[in-house]
């Protein structure tokens, strides 16, 4: 299948050098090859396809579905991919970055490949996307230009934001038929149709269709793209990917084509595209904006057709497709090889080339005879068709006199500019304004045009023979039964279109002349170059993106932290009582009354109100009694049965306790200062407490409402009733942590070896403020006194001495709090923060440079370790095929202890302890440390001495 | 029991959100430590408040009936620790802070 190709482009992208050229070819000459040879499987079975299941369950599948319109879509995407490759060959400069190009271009080639072999309607909108990505990447290739970088925003916008819309009306279709498999949506009939939701999502669908294929009003974006280089704009924006809109309109026609609503729509903005189009074509002086018009106007042209809704103008939109790709794409060409030989595209400067490149003169005359319309050539045909539908009797006066007077404009102003790329461009004296001398261009880089204009010919006089059994096939594709009886021959008689036809050559020349002597010089519509797309474009996106964002930050946003925490607490509040208020009910009345644990929460409860009333100017004293509160919490632990929390609790409780406090030197001083506060401060502090204290409020009768009610049954009596068995401990809580929810705790530690390393890293760069660089107040009045001296050696001798006594004890009692974890209170959290407070003790017993010359702990090994040891440990239970973080248990009988329990879990717990130790203790001389050094105010340049912090680097 | 429990947890949550709506960082730092407590007392009474039913077993008799509730407490162990390393970064932040901007406000600068 194309698909493993198509993989194979994407594969080789990344290695593409200076062999690009030939692997981009030989990619694209290859999928060409393979295209061409499953023909006669399409002709036969009529679709192909393969699927890949991703997920079933939602009916997103990789499907890859072939008919024949996509098989005419792949023959076109590969055929032209193939020849731009070669043109682009000579075309491309060799300072340019080739290799980017031609991946570039190969991933398209992949993405428009992807959306036509899409069996799937997600990965259809997906690969849209893509193609519009790549697009916009090819389109901004050279960007160093502005110009480029201005029309590749533009058209991602305008095409991403179609994207968007496929992406939602694609939803809305699955949504209705009920799967996402392209083979069941164009199977549904009329389900759509008649679905209350059709008219959103046609609106939307065509919003897609519309913003790809340039049509009107979304039609500014494509001579902008014309920024691109020409291969790229000879491929993607006349030949394949504009042609993704109207495909989408194709591959959806049987489905959603049946109504009013589309008629409406899409024949009227086909129809104003198709006449705009061709009169700004006709303005244009540079040629490729020209023909960028020109494909706009072609586009609307399909556009009409698919409108029109009957079998027939579907089978000429087919048709026209493939046409207008073919002369398109060479006229592009052509007008690179142009810009490349005269440096110039500018119509009013070029004239008479046909003396200088007379072959390339010849096909391009020929190419823009088939834009025109001319007989014989494949342009003819369709066209001719297109004439013959709109002349089709409709019983609304408005659409049966609208359509063809309209396509007959149309078809004049087309015949008119071609007349003017011809005439002005190889015709008349010689260009006098050319700063050197035009050539025929090498001959491989006029091969692929020639080619593709050998196939208009082709197409134009035998086209029952070239293209018919291929078109038959992708009619039959969308039209299925109803494929009307259509005649492929250049003569149909003497009849209405071939009135038209002649009506509008005639009145192509005729416009031409008087455009020509006066009209000569003007660049764009003579009325509407105040009203340009692109300007209002510009305008709506710098007052999007810039000014009304601007405005609503300053509307909405604040930088301020306090406004933002307000604004969190009180939606979580609002939140809190909108779910709780109905599920309140009655509140019983308490049960029991415990006069202690109500004594513990009075001197919890003032200990927390005055801790936030001191916090402002005392903050020891703000410290101590939150740790007042602490206590309580605590305290409360251990009450209702949670012996392991409340040793935690109370340990955490000393090691934070000891942090803020090393931490408090560094804060400014801040004297209490006479109450003369502002009303808005006031105001502010009221509106905090009011706030503060709903929130109370809430937490309280939450609390309580849950706490009198029955408890539900949930996994808690799995624990309970396996953690003896399963575990090989009795303390469930430590069992859970090292076993059953084992990896949570990997998780938790890994957290804190993360916090102590930022920790460590953040102090290593500390300057302390201006104001506490010195060394503090107490300190310095100790200074130089015999007294002093005396007072700093004595200084809490006896209390020291136990200290550094106690600590072979604190070790002791840590390493016996982490043997019994598994079966009593403590483990590898209580035995880690144990041991650290041993460390803590020393800090206080013999200050930090003490401690520091005597530490042989390396913190930062112990987080390694210790984390890599909780690692090893689950991961040794996967080496013997258990899940991660199974324990193993056994009792093990030490001489002169007794009995202790052996699980594995004990040591994943080591590990946890490790690490514990490690963070702590790195957190705490890291803090300690600043002591110590010799403080620098910020913004002292020279970098700071770090002798004594080199050791635990 | 529980209404002592609820008006504690009511109280530590009030002053804790009373605290991280001042602007300066020590307020926040004792703020954040007290709606922790009133947060882990919250998730212990989801177990449903019993005393004298420690999750440690005794030897065989492992019926759920006679125990409390360990998953609220492994949860709220793991939070304690949690809270532990957040107060510490967050106390390490500040001081930083503090150097940098000269001041000890919230948004680092004085209004």
């Amino acid at each position: 299948m194309p698909f493993l190709a198509c993989i194979l482009a994407y594969a080789l992208q990344g290695r593409l050098s200076s062999g690009a050229v030939y692997v981009s070819g030989g990619v694209a000459a290859l999928l060409f090859l393979i295209t061409l040879l499953l023909f006669p499987q399409i002709s036969a079975v009529g679709v192909l396809s393969h699927r890949i299941e991703w997920i079933p369950q939602l009916g997103l599948n990789l499907t890859l579905r072939m008919d024949g319109l996509a098989w005419l879509f792949c023959v076109l995407i590969t055929l032209i991919g193939l020849l731009v490759v070669l043109y682009a060959r000579y075309y491309m400069s060799p300072k340019d970055p080739v290799a980017r190009f031609y991946a570039l271009l190969l991933a398209f080639m992949g993405a428009m490949l992807g959306l036509v072999l899409s069996g799937n309607i997600i990965q259809l909108a997906v690969f849209w996307e893509l193609t519009g990505l790549v697009s916009f990447l090819l389109i901004g290739y050279w960007y160093h230009r502005g110009d480029a970088r201005d029309g590749a925003r533009m058209a991602l916008i305008v095409t991403g934001m179609g994207g968007l819309a496929l992406f939602v009306a694609m939803l809305l279709i699955g949504h209705i038929v009920g799967s996402y498999e392209l083979d069941d949506v164009l199977a549904s009939g009329s389900t759509l149709v008649d679905s209350p939701l059709y008219p959103v999502t046609l609106i939307l669908f065509l919003l897609a269709a519309f913003t790809k294929s340039a049509q009107f009003p979304f039609q500014f974006w494509l001579p902008n793209a014309m920024t691109a280089p020409t291969p790229v704009s000879a491929y993607l924006h006349s030949a394949t990917m504009v042609k993704a809109g109207v495909f989408l309109l194709t591959r959806f026609w049987p489905v959603m084509s049946d109504s009013e609503l589309w008629f409406a729509i899409v024949t009227y903005t086909g129809l104003a595209t198709l006449i705009f189009g061709a009169a700004a074509a006709l303005f244009q002086r540079d040629l490729k904006g020209l023909l960028a018009y020109s494909t706009i106007s072609h586009l609307g042209l399909i556009t009409t057709l698919l409108g029109m809704g009957t079998p027939l103008a579907a089978v000429a939109a087919i048709f026209h497709i493939a046409n207008h790709a073919t002369f398109k794409a060479s006229l592009f060409m052509v007008v690179g090889i142009i810009d490349h030989e005269t440096g110039t595209r500018d119509v009013r400067k070029l004239s008479g080339l046909r003396r200088f490149m007379p072959f390339t003169a010849t096909f391009a005359i020929i190419a823009c005879g088939a834009m025109a319309g001319v007989p014989l050539l494949n342009g003819f045909l369709s066209k001719e068709m297109f004439f013959t539908e709109t002349a089709v009797f409709n019983p609304n006066a408005f659409v049966n006199l609208s359509l063809p007077i309209g396509a007959t404009i149309a078809g004049m102003l087309s015949v008119a500019y071609s007349i003017k790329f011809v005439h002005g461009v190889f015709f008349g004296p010689p260009p006098t304004e050319l700063d050197r001398v035009p050539h025929e261009p090498p001959a491989l880089m006029r091969r692929p045009m020639e080619l593709l204009v050998v196939v208009c010919l082709a197409v134009g006089i035998i086209p029952g023979i070239t293209i018919g059994p291929f078109l038959a096939s992708a009619v039959q594709s969308v039209l299925g039964a109803d494929t009307p009886y259509y005649s492929l021959s250049v003569w149909h008689g003497f009849n209405w279109p071939l009135l038209m036809s002649l009506l509008a050559m005639l009145g192509g020349v005729v416009i031409y002349v008087p455009y020509y002597r006066r009209f000569r010089d003007v660049d764009g519509l003579p009325f509407l170059t105040r009203f340009r797309g692109q300007r209002i474009f510009e305008r709506l996106l710098v007052n999007a993106t810039n000014k009304w964002a601007r405005s609503f930050i300053e509307l909405f946003g604040t930088q301020r932290l306090q406004p933002q925490i307000f604004i969190v607490v009180l939606l979580a509040l609002l939140a809190g009582v909108a779910a709780g208020w109905a599920r309140m009910g009655n509140l019983p009345l308490p049960e029991s009354f415990d006069p202690v644990l109500g004594l513990v929460w009075v001197l919890g409860g003032v200990s927390a109100i005055a801790a936030a009333q001191q916090a402002r100017f005392h903050r020891l004293a703000a410290m101590i009694l939150m740790g007042g509160a602490g206590l309580a919490t605590c305290i409360t632990f251990a009450w209702l049965s949670a012996p392991d929390l409340a040793l935690t609790q109370l340990l955490a409780e000393i090691a934070t306790t000891v942090l803020i406090l090393l931490g408090l030197r560094w804060l400014p001083k801040r004297l209490p200062v006479p109450d003369d506060l502002t009303l808005r401060s006031r105001a502010r502090r009221a509106r905090d407490i009011g706030l503060a204290v709903l929130v109370g409020l809430g937490a309280a009768l939450a609390s309580y409402a849950v706490m009198t009610r029955g408890a539900p049954t949930g996994i808690s009596e799995f624990f309970l009733a396996n953690a003896y068995k399963q575990g090989g401990g009795t303390n469930v809580v430590n069992v859970m942590l090292v076993d059953f929810r084992g990896f949570d705790t990997m998780g938790e530690i890994t957290v804190l070896g993360v916090v102590a390393l930022t920790v460590f890293a953040l102090l290593r760069r500390f300057r302390p403020a201006a104001d506490s660089a010195d060394r503090p107040e107490q300190q310095r009045l100790l200074d130089g006194s015999a007294e002093g001296q005396r007072l700093a050696d004595d200084f809490l001798r006896i209390p020291a001495l136990i200290m550094t006594w106690l600590f072979p004890v604190v070790i002791a009692i840590a390493i016996y709090m982490l043997l019994r974890g598994h079966d009593l209170p403590g483990g590898g959290f209580i035995a880690g923060i144990i041991l650290s407070l041993a460390f803590i003790l020393q800090y206080m017993a013999n200050g930090t440079r003490w401690v520091e010359e005597r530490l042989r702990v390396l913190p930062v090994l112990w987080i390694g370790w210790g984390l890599g040891l909780a690692m090893l440990t689950g991961l040794g239970a996967m080496a013997l095929g258990a899940p991660f973080l199974t324990s193993a248990f056994a009792y093990a009988e030490i001489p002169l202890i007794g009995k202790i329990p052996l699980a594995t879990a004990l040591l994943f717990d080591l590990g946890v302890f490790a690490l514990v130790v490690g963070a702590t203790v790195l957190m705490l001389i890291a803090l300690a440390h600043q002591s110590i050094r010799r403080p620098k105010p910020a913004g002292s340049a020279k970098p700071r001495e770090r002798e004594g912090l080199a050791k635990w680097n | 029991m529980e209404l002592i429990l609820a008006a504690a947890i009511g109280v530590l949550a009030a002053s804790g959100v009373y605290l991280i709506l001042r602007p300066r960082t020590f307020q926040v730092i004792i703020g954040l430590s007290l709606i922790s407590y009133a947060v882990n007392l919250f998730i212990l009474a989801m177990g449903r408040l019993r005393m004298d039913a420690a999750p440690i077993l005794d030897g065989a008799n492992a019926n759920p009936a006679d125990y409390v509730d360990p998953v609220p407490q492994a949860l709220v162990l793991t939070a304690i620790v949690i809270g532990f390393a957040m107060t510490a970064l967050f106390l390490v932040v500040l001081l930083a802070a503090r150097g940098l901007t000269g001041n000890d406000h919230v948004d680092g600068k004085l209004d």
